[in-house]
C-alpha cells in the first residue's frame, strides 16, 4: 500500500511510476499478461484467416493467375475456372440494391434526424434496429415464397410492358433474377444506411442549421443544401458499409438469384454471385483445383469487403471529427 | 417574389413529407415480415415441430427437435469461444493496451468484423473440418464463435471506458491495486452494457446460416457428439425452403417463425430491459 503513495494526485491511473516488481506483487502485471493473451488471440485468429485464404488458393492462383478474375467459363468437369460471372453477379445485384436502398435510406434518415420529434425518432430507430437483426435466411424465405412469384407474375411483365425497350428489362422472366436478388438485398441493407446516416446527421452542429434558417432558407433547403452536404462523407461511409454487407450477403441471394453462372444484359436473367457459388458448391467440390478455386473466390470477396469497410470507417470518422471539430 | 417563396415552401413541404414516407416504408417492412411469418408460421406450427425428428423424405409430419437442440449446442459452444476472448481482450484494450499493441488488436477485430460470414465458414472448414476429415458441431460453433469475438470485444472495451473516472480513482485512492479495481469496481459498473452486447452477439449468430453450411453441415437425426455433423434451425430453413416438397415448405415457415421470434425477443429484452438508458453500439 505504501508503494502507491508515490503516485501524483490527479495524474491518473496510467501515470503510476511503480516498479515492475511491485506491480507484479499486486497482481497487476499478471492481469495485464492474462488479458493480453486473450487480446493476442484475436490478432492470431485474424492473421490465420488471411493466411489460410492465401495458402488454400495457391493452385488456381498459379494455374490461372490474374486471368482468373476475367475468365467467363466455370466448368468443373474440364477444370476450367473463371470468376467473372460471379463477380458480375455480385456487382450487379449490389448496384441494384444500392440504387433502391440509398434514396429510401437517406430519406428515412433525414426524417428521423431532422423532422421527427425525439421520442418518435427513437421509437422508429428501435424498429429499424430490429429490422437489422432479422436473420438473412428469413429474408431468403420470404424472397422465395413471396417476391419470386410476385416478380414472375406482376413486376417483370409490367416492367417489360412499360420499359421493355431497354435491354436491362427485356427477355423472359422466371422470377429468380439479378433484379430479385437486388431487391432483397436492398431491403436488407436499408437499416444500416438509416441508422448510420441518422447518427451522422445528428452529429451536425445546431448552429449550421440555425444559420441557414436565419438566412431565410426553408426547412428543406437548410436540410438538403446545408446539413446533408456537411454530413456527406459520413453518409457515403454508411453507403460503403451497406455495400460491403450486400457484397458478402450469402443466403438471401442464393435463394433468389437463380444460381446460373452466366453474364446477361437483362436484369430478368438468372445469375450467380460469389457468396452464392461458395455456399452451393463448396461441399460438392471434387478435386483440389475446384475447391481451391472456390477458396480463391472467398479471397476475392474478402479483399473487396476489406477495402470497402476501410473506406467506410474513414469517411464516418472524418464527418464525426468535423461535427465535433466545430466546437473544439 | 411571393410566388417564388410559395414555390420554395411547397418544395419544402413535399420533400419533407417524402422523407416521412421513406421512414414509414422502412419500418412497415418489419411489420410486414413479422405479420407474414406469424400468419404462415403460426398455421404450420404444432407440438410435433418441437418434439419430433424429421421424417424420411416424402413422408408428411415430423418436426425439428434435433435442429433446435443442435442450434442450442452450437450457440453454447460458440459463446465458449467468443465470450472469453472478447471479454478479456476487451479488458486489455480498455485498461492496459491503449497504444501500440492495442491498436493492432483493435484493427484486427475491426477487420474480422467486416469479413463476410461465408468466408468465416471457409476459414473454419480449413482449420477444423479438413484436418479432422469430418463435418462437426465443433467446427460450426468455432465459426459462430469467431463471429462473436469482434462484437463482444469492442463493446466490452467501450462500456469499460465509459465507467466514470471518479469510480476508478476512488478505488485506487483506497489503495486497491489496478486489477482489484477492475474486478471489484469497473467491471461490475459496466456489466449491464457488456451483457447486452453479448446477448445481441448471440442473437446475431443464432440466425447465421452461411458459415454452418460446410462446417456443422446438417443431420436428419440426433447428433451423437461434438465431432459429428448437426442440424441447426437456420440451415434447416434453407434446406426446406429450396426443396420441392409442400410439407417441407410448411415446416420451413414454422422454423422461420421460431427463429425470428427467438432473435427478436432476445433483441427486445436486451435493448429495452437490460440496456435501459445505455446506448448500445451497433454490430
Amino acid at each position: 500500500m505504501a508503494t502507491t503513495s508515490t503516485t501524483v494526485p490527479g495524474a491518473g491511473p496510467r501515470a503510476s511510476s511503480r516498479s515492475f516488481l511491485s506491480r507484479l506483487r499486486d497482481g497487476d502485471e499478471i492481469a495485464r499478461l492474462l488479458t493480453f493473451l486473450f487480446a493476442a488471440t484475436v490478432v492470431l485468429i485474424t492473421a490465420t484467416l488471411v493466411y489460410q485464404l492465401w495458402v488454400d488458393s495457391v493452385l488456381p492462383r498459379h494455374k490461372f493467375g490474374w486471368k482468373f478474375l476475367v475468365t467467363e467459363v466455370w466448368d468443373p468437369v474440364f477444370d476450367q475456372f473463371g470468376a467473372l460471372p460471379f463477380i458480375f453477379g455480385t456487382v450487379v445485384t449490389s448496384a441494384v440494391a444500392l440504387l433502391i436502398a440509398v434514396p429510401l435510406g437517406i430519406g428515412a434518415a433525414i426524417f428521423l434526424a431532422e423532422l421527427a420529434p425525439r421520442r418518435v425518432s427513437d421509437a422508429l430507430t428501435f424498429f429499424i434496429d430490429l429490422l437489422a437483426a432479422v436473420p438473412s435466411v428469413i429474408y431468403g424465405l420470404l424472397g422465395v415464397f413471396i417476391l419470386v412469384p410476385l416478380m414472375r407474375e406482376v413486376i417483370q411483365p409490367f416492367l417489360r410492358a412499360t420499359l421493355g425497350f431497354l435491354p436491362i428489362f427485356s427477355g423472359p422472366g422466371y422470377g429468380v433474377s439479378f433484379l430479385t436478388a437486388g431487391i432483397v438485398l436492398a431491403v436488407m441493407v436499408i437499416p444500416f444506411i438509416i441508422s448510420v446516416s441518422r447518427e451522422v446527421l445528428m452529429s451536425v452542429p445546431r448552429d449550421v442549421r440555425e444559420a441557414a434558417l436565419a438566412l431565410g432558407a426553408t426547412r428543406w433547403e437548410s436540410t438538403w443544401k446545408v446539413v446533408v452536404p456537411f454530413a456527406r462523407p459520413g453518409i457515403f461511409g454508411s453507403i460503403f458499409l451497406a455495400l460491403a454487407r450486400a457484397l458478402g450477403e450469402t443466403m438471401a441471394v442464393t435463394m433468389v438469384i437463380g444460381n446460373t453462372p452466366k453474364i446477361a444484359a437483362s436484369l430478368f436473367a438468372p445469375g450467380y454471385s460469389i457468396a452464392a457459388v461458395i455456399a452451393n458448391e463448396f461441399t460438392e467440390a471434387t478435386g483440389d483445383l475446384y475447391l481451391q478455386s472456390l477458396v480463391e473466390l472467398g479471397l476475392v470477396l474478402f479483399l473487396l469487403t476489406f477495402i470497402l469497410n476501410g473506406l467506410a470507417r474513414l469517411l464516418i470518422l472524418l464527418t464525426e471529427r468535423r461535427g465535433s471539430g466545430a466546437y473544439a | 417574389m411571393t410566388a417564388r417563396l410559395r414555390f420554395r415552401k411547397l418544395v419544402s413541404a413535399v420533400m419533407l413529407s417524402l422523407t416521412g414516407v421513406c421512414a414509414f416504408v422502412a419500418v412497415s417492412v418489419l411489420f410486414f415480415i413479422l405479420g407474414y411469418l406469424a400468419f404462415h408460421g403460426g398455421r404450420s406450427l404444432n407440438w410435433d415441430f418441437f418434439t419430433k425428428l424429421p421424417t424420411p423424405v416424402g413422408e408428411a409430419g415430423g418436426g425439428m427437435a434435433n435442429a433446435i437442440v443442435g442450434s442450442a449446442k452450437l450457440l453454447l459452444l460458440a459463446s465458449l469461444v467468443g465470450v472469453p476472448i472478447g471479454f478479456f481482450g476487451g479488458i486489455y484494450l480498455a485498461e492496459f493496451g491503449r497504444r501500440g499493441a492495442g491498436f493492432v488488436v483493435r484493427y484486427a477485430a475491426d477487420l474480422l468484423n467486416g469479413v463476410p460470414s461465408i468466408v468465416i465458414g471457409i476459414f473454419a472448414y480449413a482449420l477444423l473440418v479438413l484436418p479432422l476429415k469430418h463435418f462437426s458441431t465443433m467446427a460450426g460453433a468455432f465459426a459462430l464463435g469467431v463471429m462473436m469475438i469482434p462484437i463482444t470485444l469492442r463493446s466490452t472495451e467501450e462500456f469499460l471506458r465509459s465507467v466514470p473516472r471518479s469510480l476508478r480513482e476512488g478505488a485506487m485512492a483506497l489503495g486497491a491495486s489496478k486489477w482489484r479495481t477492475i474486478v471489484t469496481v469497473i467491471v461490475p459498473a459496466a456489466y449491464r452494457g457488456i451483457l447486452t452486447a453479448i446477448l445481441l452477439a448471440l442473437a446475431r449468430v443464432a440466425g447465421e446460416t452461411a458459415p454452418l453450411l460446410f462446417t456443422a453441415f446438417n443431420n436428419r437425426f440426433w447428433s451423437p457428439g461434438w465431432r459429428q455433423p448437426t442440424a441447426s434451425l437456420p440451415v434447416m430453413i434453407f434446406t426446406y425452403a429450396v426443396a420441392p416438397y409442400d410439407d417441407w415448405h410448411r415446416q420451413a415457415w414454422a422454423a422461420g417463425l421460431v427463429l425470428l421470434g427467438l432473435v427478436l425477443v432476445v433483441n427486445i429484452i436486451a435493448r429495452l430491459v437490460l440496456a435501459r438508458g445505455i446506448s448500445v453500439p451497433r454490430a
